[in-house]
Parts: C-alpha cells; sequence; structure tokens
C-alpha cells in the first residue's frame, strides 16, 4: 500500500520543490521548568485554517532527562527490511543504549503511517576515532548517509539531537499531536508547526519541523534565495534531499553555530542581514562587522518572506526576514514565554500577559532557558 | 544670462550648426521641406576653419553692445534679459552694426535687413537650434560669470 | 585589379528629394565614401568604401541616407556563402591572415536567449524596487574560511582585499592604444560616478587617469606594456591576462600606426612599432608559474590589491579555472567566445572557444564541487547584452559581469567591426586625433553613466519579481532559471530545468 501510494504520486517531496505556507507557534519556559505537550497542541489547533492537512509537526526539548547524554533517532521507515538495514548500519556505528517503537495512538486523520522507531544512541569509539571527526560531525554524517546516502533506501532520521526530539506526520497539527500522544511527553520548550503546501508531499518526512542534532527549524514562508542557499550549503558538505525551505535553514543554522561558532545574534545579522543603507549609518566598529559577516556569508542571506522558529539546546530563537514579509508575534507571561504566527493562539493557552510585541524584520527574539547556551 | 559658447576642442567641423541654425529661421517642422531648395544657405552662426581647426562664430550678446550703439534708427536693441534683437521693420539696411561688430556676427539677410543670432527666441522650438543639434557637445547654452 | 573585384556588401541609400547638400556626411567620413559635385550641386558616394559604421546616417540632419544590404548575390549555395567565398578571393590576393574587429558574429547558439527568468506569484511576494530597498552591491576577492575572534570576542576583520561594486558589472579591459583617450577618459569617469571599475587593458595607464585609481583595474598581459611598480599600485586591482574570448590562444596585436605620442609613452615601446603581444606569458608555461606571478604581483602590491586572472572560455574551462582558484587568484575573470576585441585573426575569433553560459555554469559547478568557489570570485564576460543577460549571469553563478562592448554602444559605435582599420568614425578606435576628438568624453561618460543606471533599475525590477531583495540571494540561484529549446545535455550543463519543469 505504502510502495504504492509512493508510486502513484511521482512528486514524492525531495524530487521536486514544493512551495507551503504555514502557521508556527513556540512555547517556552525561561526556568527551564517542564510542561506536558498539551498547551502547544492548542496553541497550534487554533490556526487551524493555516494549514490545509498535508503536515503537521512538533520539536519538543528536554523530553528525555534519563537519556540525556545520547542522541535520540527518530527514524521513519518504509519497510521491516529498509529497517533491518539502517539497524545495522547504526550497529556499526553506534552503542544502542535502547530502542523502541514510538508511542502512536490510531487516529483516523492520520493515515499510512510509516514504521515510526527512535534509539538512543553513542558512536562506537573506535568508529569516532577512525573517522578524525568530532563526536557531533560523526553523527551528522551517518544522518546524510542514512537519510541520501544511494545504497539506504526507505529510511529516513527525522530527529537526531540530544534530550530532545521532532514528531512529524501528513495530517493537521492537531491530530498529529495526539497521534502522538504529545500530551504525554514534558518538556522546558515545544514549537509546533501546521503545513499549507501546494502541492501533495507524497510522504511523512517532509513534514515539519526539521531537525539536526539538536537544532530544530520551523518555518513560515517560501525563500527566494533557496536555491543560492542551497548550493552553497551543498558545498559545506549538506545534502538537501528535500528540497524544503526548512531544511537549507537548519543546515545554515547548524553550519553558522556549529561550524563557524557564530552567535545567535550574529546568525540573525547573515540570515536576515540589516540593509546597506543601515549599515552605512553605524558607527565605524558596527559598521566593520556588519560589513564583514555580510562579504563572507553573503550566500547565507536569506530573502523572501520566512518566519522561524529555532529551537536548540536550552534555547529558542524566533526570526523574520527583513522585510517582515510573515506574521510572528510574542507573548510573555512571567516565565513564560509564546511566539506565534498569530496572536489567537497564544491568547487560547494564555489569555492574560504582560506583554506582547511584533518583533521588526530582522530583529532576532533569542530566550534561554536555564543553563542555556550560546 | 544664458549664452551660446563654442569650444572648438570638440568643434567637428561638420557645419551641421549652420544648418540647424538656417532651419530654425524657417518656422518649418521639416528640414528636408524648409531647405530642399535653397542653394545655398545664409545662417547666423557660422563655421571658421582653418589648418584641422574650427568653431563656430554667432552673436556674443555683448553687454555693451557696438552695434546697437551705431544702429542709427533703433532697430538693433537690446532686451532686459540682455538679448540683443533686431527689429527688420526698423533697419534700413545701412550695415553700420555689420561694420563695428568686431566678431563679424551680423550679416546681411534676403529680407533687405541685418541679421544675427537672436538665441532662437523669436523661432518655433524656441531654444538655440545650433545648442541641440551638435553632435559633440561643442555650443553649449549655459550661464557663465 | 578586376580579378580582385569584390561586391559590396552594403550599399549608401540617398534619398534626393530629402538631401539638402550640407555635406555633413562628406565631412564625417573618414572612410572617404560622400563626394559632393559642384557642377550637379549633389552628393554622391562610392560604396566600396562604406564600412557601414552608420556616421552618416546618424549625423545627417534630413534622415536622407540609410545602409541597405547591396543585394548582388553568388549562385546561391548552401555549402559555399557568398561571405566564404569573398574571403577566399581576398587571401587568394592578399596571401594574409583575414583580420576582424569585435565580436564573434557567426550563428551560434546564444544560451543567453534560451534562459528566461521566474517571478513570484501568490505563494511569495514580489517586492517593489520603488517603495524597497534592494540592493545590488557586490563584493569581489578571496573569503577566508576561519572566524577569529579578539580577546573581547569581536570578530577580527581578515578578510583579504575585496572590490566594492554599486551593482555587479565592470568595464572590461579595453587598451589605451586600442580605444582612444577619450574613451578611457569616458570609462574612467563613468566608473567613478556609477561605483563601479574599469579595466585600463594591456596598454598602460596615461598618466592623466591615474586619479581614478580606485576605479581603475589595471592589467598585465604578457607583453607587459607599460607595466612598472607605480602602475600596478595605481589600480584597486591587478588583472593578469592570459586569455581573451576573441581570440584564445593569441595575444593582442596593435599595429605601429596606433603606436604613436603618448601611447607610444604609456606603453613604453618606441613610436611607430608594432606592439605584438606573445601568445603565452614566457614566464607561465605552467599553472605553477601561474602561482609565482600572482605571488610577485601580490607582492609588488604589498597584498593590498586583489589578483585577477582571466582566462579565455575554452575547452577544458573548468578544469583550468579549479586550478587558477588554487594559485592564489583572488578573482577569476573568464571571457566567452562572444567577447570583442579591436582586431583579431577572423578564422580565431570565429571559430575558437566556447558560450560563456556554459564555461560560467561548468566552472561554478566544478568549484562548487571542490569546495573552493569561496576562495575565488567569478567575473564573467564576452557578451553580456542586456541587463537581463546580467540576471542569468549571476543567476548562473557569476559574482559580476564584465562589459565592453555595450559600453562602446553607450559611446556611439555601430558595431561595423572595423576597428583594426584604425579609421573610427565615432572616435572610439582610432588614434588619429581629427576622430578621437569625435567622442567627448562630457557626453560620452554620462552615456555609459545613464546605461548602466539603466540596466541597474532593469537588475532591481527583475530581482524584486522573484522576490530577491540582494543580489547575493541571486547568485548561483539556478532555480530562477529554466532553459527553453535546450536538449537535456545542454540543461545538465547549466544546471537549470526546462520551462514547464
Amino acid at each position: 500500500m505504502q510502495e504504492f501510494q509512493t508510486r502513484r504520486r511521482c512528486g514524492r517531496e525531495g524530487r521536486v520543490r514544493i512551495p507551503s505556507g504555514c502557521a508556527i507557534t513556540g512555547i517556552i519556559s525561561k526556568s527551564g521548568r517542564r510542561m506536558s505537550g498539551e498547551r502547544v497542541i492548542r496553541s497550534i489547533s487554533v490556526m487551524h485554517d493555516r494549514s490545509n492537512g498535508l503536515g503537521g509537526g512538533f520539536a519538543a526539548y528536554g523530553i528525555y532527562p534519563e537519556y540525556r547524554d545520547y542522541y535520540a533517532f527518530h527514524i521513519f521507515y518504509e519497510s521491516s527490511a529498509a529497517k533491518k538495514e539502517c539497524e545495522e548500519f547504526l550497529e556499526r556505528h553506534f552503542d544502542i543504549i535502547n530502542l523502541s517503537k514510538i508511542p502512536t495512538r490510531k487516529v483516523k486523520e492520520i493515515t499510512n503511517e510509516p514504521l515510526i522507531w527512535r534509539y538512543f544512541l553513542t558512536p562506537l569509539p573506535t568508529k569516532l576515532a577512525d573517522s578524525q571527526l568530532d563526536e557531533r560531525e560523526f553523527v551528522v554524517k551517518c544522518v546524510f548517509h542514512i537519510n541520501a546516502g544511494a545504497d539506504m533506501k526507505g529510511a529516513y532520521v527525522f530527529s537526531c539531537g540530544k534530550d530532545m526530539g521532532v514528531f512529524k506526520a501528513v495530517g493537521f497539527p492537531e491530530d498529529v499531536g495526539r497521534f502522538y500522544k504529545l500530551e504525554e511527553y514534558e518538556g522546558y520548550c515545544f514549537t509546533a508547526h501546521g503545513r499549507y503546501p501546494t502541492n501533495t508531499p507524497g510522504w511523512w518526512g517532509g513534514a515539519h519541523p526539521f531537525a539536526l542534532l539538536d537544532y530544530s527549524v520551523v518555518h513560515n514562508g517560501e525563500i527566494s534565495s533557496y536555491d543560492a542557499n542551497r548550493r552553497a550549503i551543498e558545498m559545506y558538505g549538506y545534502k538537501c534531499s528535500l528540497q524544503t525551505d526548512t531544511e537549507v535553514i537548519t543546515y545554515i543554522i547548524d553550519y553558522l553555530h556549529r561550524k563557524k561558532r557564530l552567535t545567535l545574534d550574529e546568525i540573525a545579522l547573515v540570515v536576515a542581514a540589516p540593509f546597506w543603507q543601515t549599515i552605512g549609518r553605524m558607527e565605524q566598529r558596527d559598521r566593520e562587522t556588519h560589513e564583514y559577516l555580510r562579504t563572507i556569508f553573503s550566500s547565507q542571506l536569506i530573502t523572501g518572506p520566512f518566519s522561524i522558529l529555532v529551537g536548540f539546546e536550552g534555547g529558542l530563537m524566533a526570526l523574520n526576514d527583513r522585510l517582515k514579509l510573515r506574521s510572528m508575534v510574542v507573548g510573555e507571561r512571567a516565565d513564560m514565554v509564546y511566539i506565534a504566527s498569530e496572536e489567537a493562539a497564544i491568547r487560547i493557552i494564555e489569555p492574560n500577559l504582560d506583554a506582547l510585541w511584533a518583533p521588526l524584520g530582522g530583529q532576532p527574539v533569542i530566550i534561554r532557558a536555564n543553563g542555556g547556551e550560546a | 544670462m544664458k549664452r551660446v559658447y563654442v569650444n572648438e576642442k570638440w568643434c567637428l567641423g561638420c557645419h551641421l550648426c549652420e544648418y540647424y541654425c538656417a532651419f530654425a529661421g524657417t518656422n518649418e517642422t521639416d528640414m528636408a521641406r524648409a531647405l530642399k531648395a535653397t542653394i545655398k544657405i545664409n545662417p547666423k552662426i557660422k563655421i571658421e576653419e582653418k589648418d584641422g581647426v574650427s568653431f563656430a562664430v554667432s552673436c556674443r550678446h555683448c553687454k555693451e553692445p557696438l552695434c546697437v550703439k551705431g544702429c542709427i534708427t533703433g532697430a538693433l536693441t537690446i532686451s532686459a534679459d540682455g538679448v540683443i534683437t533686431i527689429n527688420h521693420d526698423r533697419c534700413v539696411s545701412c550695415f553700420t552694426c555689420i561694420l563695428s561688430c568686431p566678431y563679424g556676427a551680423v550679416s546681411p539677410s534676403e529680407d533687405g535687413a541685418v541679421q544675427k543670432c537672436e538665441l532662437c527666441v523669436k523661432t518655433a522650438k524656441g531654444q538655440p537650434a545650433c545648442v541641440s543639434g551638435c553632435p559633440n557637445g561643442a555650443i553649449v547654452f549655459e550661464e557663465r560669470g | 585589379m578586376a580579378i580582385n573585384f569584390l561586391y559590396p556588401d552594403y550599399e549608401v541609400a540617398r534619398n534626393c528629394d530629402r538631401c539638402i547638400v550640407c555635406r555633413a556626411c562628406e565631412r564625417q567620413c573618414a572612410n572617404e565614401v560622400h563626394e559632393y559635385v559642384d557642377t550637379l550641386n549633389k552628393m554622391v558616394c562610392d560604396d566600396a568604401k562604406c564600412v557601414n559604421c552608420h556616421r552618416c546616417v546618424s549625423l545627417c540632419p534630413t534622415r536622407a541616407l540609410k545602409i541597405v544590404k547591396s543585394g548582388n548575390t553568388y549562385k546561391e549555395n548552401m555549402n559555399w556563402s557568398g561571405k566564404t567565398i569573398n574571403e577566399v578571393y581576398r587571401q587568394a590576393g592578399s596571401g594574409g591572415v583575414l583580420l576582424s574587429s569585435m565580436g564573434n558574429p557567426e550563428e551560434y547558439p546564444i544560451y543567453f536567449d534560451k534562459i528566461l527568468l521566474n517571478a513570484s506569484q501568490v505563494t511569495n511576494p514580489s517586492i517593489d524596487p520603488l517603495r524597497e530597498p534592494m540592493e545590488t552591491t557586490v563584493f569581489l576577492g578571496a573569503k577566508p574560511h576561519n572566524i577569529e575572534r579578539g580577546e573581547d570576542g569581536r570578530i577580527k576583520n581578515n578578510l583579504p582585499p575585496q572590490l566594492k561594486l554599486s551593482m555587479p558589472v565592470m568595464f572590461s579591459a579595453m587598451s589605451y592604444g586600442s580605444i582612444s583617450y577619450n574613451a578611457h577618459e569616458s570609462l574612467a569617469r563613468a566608473a567613478e560616478e556609477l561605483g563601479i571599475l574599469y579595466n585600463t587593458g594591456e596598454g598602460g595607464l596615461h598618466e592623466d587617469f591615474y586619479r581614478y585609481g580606485k576605479n581603475t583595474v589595471v592589467q598585465v598581459a604578457s607583453g607587459r606594456f607599460g607595466v612598472h611598480p607605480q602602475y600596478l599600485n595605481s589600480g584597486a586591482a591587478v588583472e593578469i591576462k592570459m586569455g581573451q574570448g576573441a581570440k584564445p590562444g593569441i595575444g593582442g596585436h596593435l599595429p605601429g600606426a596606433k603606436i604613436v605620442g603618448d601611447i607610444s609613452r604609456t606603453r613604453m615601446i618606441p613610436e611607430g612599432s608594432d606592439a605584438i603581444s606573445p601568445a603565452p606569458h614566457h614566464d607561465i608555461y605552467s599553472i605553477e608559474d601561474l602561482r609565482q606571478l600572482v605571488y610577485s604581483l601580490k607582492e609588488a602590491t604589498d597584498y593590498k590589491k586583489p589578483v585577477i586572472v582571466k582566462i579565455a572560455a575554452v575547452h577544458n574551462v573548468a578544469a583550468i579555472a579549479s586550478g587558477i582558484a588554487r594559485s592564489g587568484a583572488d578573482i577569476i575573470s573568464i571571457d566567452g567566445f562572444r567577447g570583442g576585441t579591436g582586431a583579431a585573426p577572423t578564422r580565431i575569433r570565429d571559430n575558437v572557444g566556447i558560450p560563456i553560459e556554459l564555461a560560467l555554469a561548468s566552472v561554478d559547478s566544478r568549484l562548487r564541487e571542490e569546495g573552493i568557489r569561496d576562495d575565488v570570485s567569478i567575473i564573467v564576460g564576452g557578451s553580456i547584452r542586456s541587463s537581463a543577460d546580467i540576471v542569468r549571469a549571476v543567476a548562473l553563478g557569476a559574482d559580476c559581469v564584465y562589459v565592453a562592448t555595450s559600453a562602446l554602444l553607450a559611446l556611439g559605435c555601430h558595431l561595423c567591426r572595423s576597428c583594426h582599420a584604425g579609421k573610427c568614425n565615432w572616435g572610439i578606435a582610432t588614434q588619429s586625433p581629427e576622430l578621437v576628438k569625435r567622442l567627448n568624453p562630457d557626453i560620452g561618460y554620462k552615456r555609459l553613466v545613464n546605461l548602466m543606471t539603466a540596466w541597474q533599475h532593469e537588475i532591481k525590477e527583475m530581482m524584486g519579481g522573484m522576490g530577491i531583495n540582494s543580489i547575493e540571494s541571486l547568485k548561483g540561484n539556478r532555480l530562477m532559471l529554466r532553459g527553453v529549446g535546450l536538449n537535456e545535455k545542454e540543461l545538465s550543463i547549466l544546471g537549470i530545468k526546462h520551462a514547464g519543469e
């Protein structure tokens, strides 16, 4: 059945590029207090009309405290043969600390589910040493091998960070949340995404969030710089197998943050750079830094509309494109910060806010939970 | 005031200014129709050339014009904005102005009076035709101290 | 004599009803085509002398002149065209190599014309350049691999020297000698006003133009004409000319007749001597030698100026560019086979090299595959005819383009392709003073500024349509391009999809 479905829809995501409109929402506790996933489902469900039932998903941080030292891989399999092959690969490269099916419940709106498995892994020390890579790069290389390698078909790693996980499917986000029993998870930060693709994605991998290591991105928009960004980032060893904006944005953030060690504020200056005329008005030192970043990372500038929520270990960053072509508001109440495409999505779960404001285009909003890095 | 100035560095000696001048004087809209029958034009701007150097000469609209001073009938006058014009009805063709102009910028016309550059103030276009017709920017119409 | 006669390809058509016998045509034709016959009070002309430069047509005040194809024809033959037959006759008569000027006019595919641009509809908004900022500034030069920080955590400026341009265009190399003083002055002043650069070409730099240094690329070619330390340090960048699109594999030729006065002084060669640049640089027989010249020039300029290496687009261009990227060069300039020239052997101009579109696409792809695209910027030339060509070139992967023919057209050139004769009626490709003065730089520079300003507006409009508000997001953005009427192989080399895909 699954095979048939895939074949019939010749435009399976990854082979074609599918523009999407979207809804995004995010919740974070500044003190790192853990909460259930139930609220984020309620928040995103208000924006039902911003998605069309062809993709929904969540990223949750702080949900695996007992395994916080291990990479949590969430993998879609199209067949048990694919699972067997992939697990052999994992065994060759990792110590598998635990593995299980990801618990789901039957929801009539969610159909054609693949096999969905979760693994807690740590790289095999000998393999890691042989590779001469740092541990996180080793993990990334393995994920790319599974997702884009020619010899590995039918397996797709859609989450691979520590103490976090992505849960996504084809469907409306509130149905996806119920499907994955998200209310049973507790985390300090959640993001959610409802998708409005203009094409049938054909499989679950195309749903959002998109994640690499602990970076996860939910994104509303269609970036016009896509192919410039893609071709540049692929030069640095990334493989854009999905052809989605979210994928390339995630890789850009990973590249700038993990590999180039830019701060999140600096990343905002790269991807949603101030205009030259603004830079021209700055004092010398700032002007030089801005000019430097725009010159060096010119291919990481993202143009066209986007609002993104970037989840990372210990925090959340929200960012709009330089012209603010997509809606995004921030609400604050005591320890909690809420960010969503629409104010309604915040009010539904927190009617009494201390503050509510709309970030400017290119103005990053960075919230760090206790102990958050960067 | 704005006057016509000539930079001989850029004058190509193409003589087109003379033709545009003659054309402007006819108040016709088509140069071929205006000048086709004319065997020899009689323009108010003339190219002087020798040994590879060429430049156009026309009335300089002097601040203290000898031609006006010498005009016996008051046909030549200097207007409030500094343009020296000729009233054909008053001119008696004594040619005193022609003799007195140090630049040779006044000449006899076919209709019995004298003629001189009047900066095209009386023509259809209303701006100096030699300036707009010069292909190399050698003739300019501008304010100079 | 009779056997050498070739009927002219074009003839001057004079409408005697409109001709007022002003003789401007006669005075303006350096080829002495027109003549006034006193007894008839009529103009006559000798079509055989006409090069079809349109000087008389443009200046005729009554629109009495036009140039038409003469229509004289040999017996039709799909294999032996009239042009081919005439070339045989000319060579049989002269025993010489055929000379031509400007770019390859032959019928090869023009890939730019088979590539269409994208625009936003519904899923993302187009951007209105009249209401929103639209950025075309580019920086050319190598990008460092590592971010360094000071003790205070601030990013250190470890950028190698960069060229900053207000738009991704530079005026391509045209030497003083091949074109006139006034043409050079026009280019230099326009570059300064536009915030871009022009290129000296291989003939050195006239001392009057040192003041435009920050808008100047100084070129070093195989003949080394006019190269000295002050020259190298006077520009914003140094370009090593390895090859030229119009004549890959040979050097520049400037006949002794053009080596007069200031040109001889600027080139540092005696008056009247032919300036024949060697085909190769005789100190560069391989890529490792190029590296030495690159670093010699960097030493000479104290590592303060980017070094450009210019090559002609030839079959193996991707591999050559990859070698250059590892030679220490900051910028690679690639010149396509349609690039112009002041003089080239016809056979070479018309038969050697490859189209710039394919060369650019394959170089950009190769450098990315090898992970060295950030080490160099890419400039492409060789027939960039409009702002749409610039947008296409940038989307294929270029950082910047070189334009020369379009710039000459702005100065008056009518592409008669007779530069090598030295009698340019427009005062561009000539050194004869009475012709040079026909190009008034006050007019010329303004027309260049107008042209580039217009193109910049159009680039912004096209970018805005795509929803892109900064040129760097267009660079290499091949999804913004679609081919029409191209085969699979062509599409795969260009790295673009077919329209409808």
